[in-house]
């Protein structure tokens, strides 16, 4: 088969559907919408006539708007109310990664021990909440803490059977309806339920490989558990752990479902502002700028972590079809 | 002879994308049931040309013709001619059988008819029995073997071979060096085969071709190419070998390690710089008191025993000479070195002389 | 020693309890004959009644799951077509698609869905189902070529010469020979894209229209109005198949290890 008549749809392909759309985020990003200019000119019996800027003239107003380049949304996107929002994410995604790497970390190293016989069937037990709904994720954490949820009815149950720590709590102004979600807390908790996993499996993957011989040998020439792990399996984990934080940070820092859900629109995030703009407020163009800031933090992030450029392992061109 | 040639290669040059011109202008005539052997150095062509008659590479100029027919233009499927591969390529997910029906199968002939044909070939070679086995669980040997069958099968005119026997240990290889003679012998099929090992090319071979940067240096029987090499280069590359700057005093009589010898080569003209080899096992020791005048002489520096034989080096001025022998002579001796005429192969200057004569030289160090 | 095991194993079983304890809820509270989750009203299946005569949810669950096997199948065909493209291109060709393949994956969703409701804005067309499904093959096919690639590198560099030269034409070598040895990396390939598209919910919300909306759209604005028992049903439907099919593609790999200590146990899971 002639290689092109492989290759071009695909090229063609990656063009419209990556190339292109990234084109129009970058054209509505540094344009905006403007009334197209026109000149008024009152003719002798009273009325007006409206002249285009090509010429051609009409009765009516012209209503039309232009896309005009500009950079005013970059400068109405470093006001401080959308900085704020930007801090505010990337405060929320770098807790959430903390959070995911303290927890999963050592799940990853636990499993891939000597404890489990089963090591594979663990994980899969412990990703098989991934494979359900995102939202239904997210929906289940809100029907537990839910000011009228399934938690407080639980505690407002046990005040009752017990009132000394009913009159404890109290005292110490703990309200009998524990107000749980539309918080901070209650988000990053949503982040870290949903994107907990994504932190397990690449390190696991990576510390699975490692060859235990090299553990053995380090050992053998007396280094202490402790130490064989600071100087082989920290080390070569180190690839999957990067992995693992791109994978919770990048979703982490743009989400809006997680936000709204369980943030109740009380901690908006830069991802529901983005959200807004293609919504209610409808100013595609800020919304692409918006956008641009996103990609801009996520690719900076990413160089930053220098994942960006993989290296290539093919050397040898080989032919298939 | 003309009407015996079955494989004809006319003037095939190959220059890839990037310049690289892999085959310069190659010429090849390879009769019917004959074992031919593509032989020399890693990137010397030797692969593309074999690459180039299989039709999974197209050459930018020349023709390859089939039984008197041009197939450049065909592609592999459309050839009747058959590859085994270096690494086998065999199909994975295919038990034994299924890999060598696959050519049968596509053409859709009886089932029943190629599995008792496929039980033949596997007798053949030697995997009778085998038809279930996974690919995964046979050695490289047998893997090697199912790889010949699978070509086989399909009873090409021509068979090529890309290195097939250089994943096998020694042992093997030269077990199926013998068996590939003998498939080749009963089958009556033309084996063209690459290899880099020089004594595997002069024990099955026909005809050897000696390739060098694109090129074929020389092509004759494994007894030519052993004992009248055309060029420093191909006496290096086959064989042990002592190569030496030399004159050509005359028809006759050449003049190296500053002594004269008679011997069988003329037409070079009088003074003319040559080459000259001359085998180890050509080079006889003589000791000290031996009548002999006008010989080189020489110290003996080495000695290791090889089994069949002596290995010595022995210093002469600068140089320093291989000497195979059966007679053992100690570390220090003084000799005197002789060598009959018909064991001097005087040879024209080439472009590669003086890296082959730099190497010689090394030696010495 | 034996403390510290009980720890490590102590820890796995918490972090198994966090990770499904909500879902334990759902599936209690979907058998509750209470609208309220305050209280146990006894042991009820209205709320799966109710639910499968809903028929917005119904009508979601089917876009979800139409959506999802074709833009899976079709981006598997796709991403195996362009995986086989990719690998054939010279090197620096290559190199520059593979980045501009991996782009949808490095970009977050949102630049996703945002770039892609632009493009289908541009190109005049009506936002729907049409769009919806192309946008779930488009972010899709990365993550096939994504498994594709590794098992293409695998391959022995002859094999698709070899059939070749026993007589197959490349589209015959193709589906007899490089196909089925390639065939673990194409599924594995099309259940990480089914995956995707089902869980999917910010590209779709930025690229359907028209009244077109999937399971995550239908929840998620059920969600914002308030909870209803009608979702914990479904969820507890969903985590059923979900376990059932995940169990069912591992089965035999875990079979296959049993006994033989040593092998390392592979589990497809895709992430």
């Amino acid at each position: 088969m002639k290689n092109k008549a492989l290759t071009l749809p695909f090229v063609l392909w990656a063009m419209i559907f990556i190339v292109v759309p990234l084109v129009m985020i970058v054209w509505y990003g540094v344009t905006i919408e403007e009334p197209i200019p026109y000149t008024e000119i009152i003719q002798p019996d009273g009325s007006v006539i409206y002249e285009l800027e090509n010429g051609s003239r009409t009765t009516e107003k012209p209503w039309q708007k232009r896309a005009v380049v500009s950079l005013s949304n970059f400068k109405r996107m470093l006001e401080p109310t959308y900085l704020r929002l930007l801090l505010r994410s990337l405060k929320v995604a770098v807790i959430t990664t903390v959070i995911c790497l303290a927890l999963g970390y050592p799940v990853a190293l636990i499993l891939t021990g000597r404890d489990f016989k089963r090591p594979a069937l663990w994980l899969m037990l412990l990703i098989l909440p991934m494979w359900m709904n995102f939202l239904l994720r997210t929906y289940s954490w809100m029907s537990i803490l839910e000011n009228s949820g399934i938690l407080n009815s639980w505690i407002a149950r046990l005040r009752e059977a017990i009132p000394v720590l009913d009159e404890w709590l109290l005292a110490r102004g703990v309200r009998r309806r524990i107000i749980f979600l539309y918080n901070e807390n209650a988000v990053i908790l949503g982040m870290v339920y949903n994107y907990l996993s994504f932190m397990i499996m690449p390190i696991y993957t990576v510390i699975e490989k490692i060859d235990r011989s090299l553990l053995e040998a380090a050992a053998d020439l007396g280094a202490s558990p402790a130490k064989s792990f600071m100087r082989v399996t920290l080390p070569y984990s180190l690839p999957g752990v990067l992995e693992g934080i791109t994978m919770v940070f990048v979703p982490a820092v743009t989400t809006f479902v997680i936000s709204q859900l369980m943030g109740g629109g009380k901690v908006p995030l830069i991802g529901d502002i983005i959200q807004n703009q293609f919504g209610k407020s409808s100013d595609w163009h800020f919304g692409a700028t918006l956008s641009l800031l996103v990609m801009v933090v996520v690719l900076a992030f990413m160089g930053a972590l220098g994942r960006i450029d993989k290296e290539d392992e093919q050397s040898k061109e080989v032919r298939i079809l | 002879m003309e009407n015996n040639v079955i494989l004809s290669v006319k003037d095939l040059r190959v220059v890839f994308e990037d310049g690289f011109v892999a085959l310069g202008g190659v010429s090849l005539d390879i009769g019917k049931n004959e074992f031919v052997t593509l032989l020399g150095p890693s990137g010397c062509g030797k692969t593309t040309l074999l690459r180039c008659i299989g039709g999974f590479e197209k050459p930018t100029s020349g023709e390859i013709l089939y039984k008197g027919e041009d197939i450049i233009h065909l592609p592999p499927y459309k050839r009747a001619i058959n590859t085994v591969f270096q690494r086998y390529a065999l199909f994975p997910h295919l038990n034994v059988a299924q890999n060598v029906a696959f050519g049968p199968d596509l053409r859709g002939e009886d089932k029943k008819k190629t599995a008792l044909e496929v039980s033949r070939m596997l007798e053949m070679v030697g995997l009778a029995g085998y038809e279930k086995r996974k690919i995964s669980s046979l050695s490289g040997g047998q893997q090697q073997r199912v790889a010949i069958a699978r070509a086989l099968i399909n009873k090409p005119d021509v068979l090529l071979l890309d290195e097939p026997l250089a994943a096998l240990d020694l042992k093997l290889r030269r077990e199926m060096q013998l068996e590939l003679k003998r498939i080749q012998r009963e089958s009556g099929i033309t084996f063209i085969f690459v290899t880099h090992d020089q004594e595997e090319a002069l024990t099955m071979s026909d005809r050897v071709a000696v390739m060098r940067s694109g090129e074929i240096l020389q092509l004759g029987t494994p007894e030519d190419i052993y004992n009248e090499p055309q060029s420093a280069f191909v006496a290096d590359f086959i064989g042990d070998s002592n190569i030496l700057a030399g004159t050509m005093v005359r028809d006759r009589l050449v003049r190296f390690l500053n002594c004269e010898f008679p011997c069988v080569d003329g037409g070079f003209g009088e003074q003319a710089e040559v080459d000259i080899v001359v085998r180890p096992e050509d080079l006889k020791l003589r000791t000290m008191e031996d009548p002999i005048e006008g010989v080189p002489q020489g110290v003996v520096e080495s000695l290791l025993f090889k089994g069949v034989h002596y290995e010595m080096k022995v210093r002469s001025g600068d140089s320093v000479l291989l000497v195979h022998s059966t007679h053992a002579r100690p570390v220090g001796t003084r000799v005197k070195m002789f060598v009959a005429p018909e064991d001097i192969q005087v040879m024209h200057k080439s472009d590669c002389s003086p890296d082959v004569l730099k190497r010689h030289a090394d030696r010495a160090k | 020693m034996n403390w510290k095991r009980r720890i490590r194993k102590a820890y796995i079983g918490l972090i198994m309890a966090f990770l499904y304890a909500p879902i334990v809820m759902l599936i209690l509270y979907s058998f509750n004959n209470s609208k309220s989750r305050a209280q146990w009203g006894g042991f009820t299946l209205k709320w799966y009644r109710e639910l499968f005569t809903d028929e917005a949810i119904m009508g979601a669950l089917g876009t979800t799951l139409s959506v999802g096997f074709l833009a899976a199948a079709i981006s598997t065909v796709l991403g195996t077509f362009g995986a086989i493209a990719l690998f054939q291109m010279k090197r620096r060709p290559r190199q520059a698609m593979m980045s501009i393949v991996n782009l949808p994956m490095l970009n977050s969703e949102v630049v996703t869905g945002v770039s892609l409701m632009l493009l289908y804005a541009m190109a005049h067309i009506q936002l729907g189902y049409v769009t919806l499904l192309l946008s779930h093959i488009a972010f899709c096919v990365p993550y096939v070529v994504l498994s594709v690639m590794p098992k293409l590198r695998q391959l022995d560099p002859n094999l698709a010469e070899a059939a070749q030269d026993l007589g197959a034409t490349p589209l015959q070598g193709f589906f007899r020979v490089i196909l089925p040895d390639i065939m673990p990396g194409v599924f594995s390939g099309f259940i990480m894209a089914l995956t995707m598209s089902i869980d999917d919910f910010v590209v779709s919300f930025f690229t359907t229209g028209s009244g077109v909306s999937n399971l995550s759209i239908t929840i998620y604005t059920m969600a914002k109005r308030g909870i209803s028992p009608k979702i914990n049903a479904l969820s507890t439907i969903i985590f059923v198949c979900v376990f059932v099919l995940l169990i069912g593609i591992n089965l035999q790999d875990l079979k296959k290890d049993d006994g033989s200590g040593k092998k390392v146990e592979k589990v497809r899971i895709p992430y």
